[in-house]
């Protein structure tokens, strides 16, 4: 039974659970941010750009 | 690069380079890849004609952190939320090798995430992950930074249960949950 671990180990339990959910939303964030933004962004930019120009 | 009167750089030159953490946060908000997507491109939209507010020299990416979440909001309480398209699954679309090492696996950790409410995506996204302070994501929600934490910490008990990780293991509230079930197994005894 977990519950009857000592007070020291239930805190390191609880810690390593702590540590993997930080890991893992770290994971979530991170699988995007090194994906390649699609085109469109960038050249939704440079569309604004080249209109502040002819203004 | 466009070179402003007083010699600094003109900020709509540099959204380009936030263009990748802005889409991880609309995805991580959105869990959806499409809306993500319609989400950055309003973002850019607003951020080109409303780059005069933009106070120079203070963090651009927090600033396009702010008109996103708030135009997720906003569109959010227009909507109410249409329904979910599955096609745009964000956990789908992702190929994640699963852990074999006994870890907690992603796809569960992801299908807990997706289960959470949208302001405790966004609150673990944006102090746990993306790597700002308490503080910086207290300005972009716009709340105190005690409001930061306290939210912070009931979203991840939050996924903790849906993780079915907060039955007697103690795991946030330390003792308290060994007493409560302690009691729990005395009064069923009893009973």
């Amino acid at each position: 039974m977990q519950n009857q671990g000592s007070k020291a180990e239930l805190d390191a339990q609880a810690n390593q659970i702590k540590t993997q959910i930080e890991e893992n939303l770290k994971r979530v964030y991170e699988a995007v941010l090194v994906e390649e933004v699609p085109d469109r962004f960038k050249q939704l930019l440079q569309q604004l750009k080249a209109n502040e120009a002819l203004k | 690069m466009t070179t402003e009167p007083d010699g600094g750089v003109d900020p709509r030159d540099q959204l380009v380079e936030h263009l990748r953490p802005l889409r991880a946060f609309a995805i991580s908000l959105t869990r959806n890849v499409s809306s993500a997507d319609d989400l950055v491109q309003e973002t850019i939209l607003k951020a080109w004609s409303s780059i005069d507010k933009f106070q120079r020299g203070s963090n651009l990416q927090a600033w396009l952190f702010t008109i996103l979440r708030n135009t997720y909001y906003s569109s959010l309480r227009k909507s109410r939320r249409e329904v979910a398209d599955p096609e745009g699954n964000f956990a789908a679309t992702l190929s994640v090798k699963p852990a074999h090492d006994g870890r907690m696996a992603f796809t569960d950790f992801l299908r807990a995430f997706d289960a959470l409410s949208d302001e405790h995506r966004e609150v673990l996204i944006l102090v746990g992950a993306s790597g700002f302070t308490t503080e910086e994501a207290a300005a972009m929600m716009g709340v105190a930074t005690g409001t930061v934490k306290s939210r912070a910490s009931r979203a991840r008990r939050r996924l903790s249960q849906l993780l079915g990780l907060a039955e007697g293991e103690g795991m946030f509230s330390g003792v308290d949950a060994v007493t409560e079930a302690v009691m729990a197994r005395g009064s069923a005894a009893m009973g």
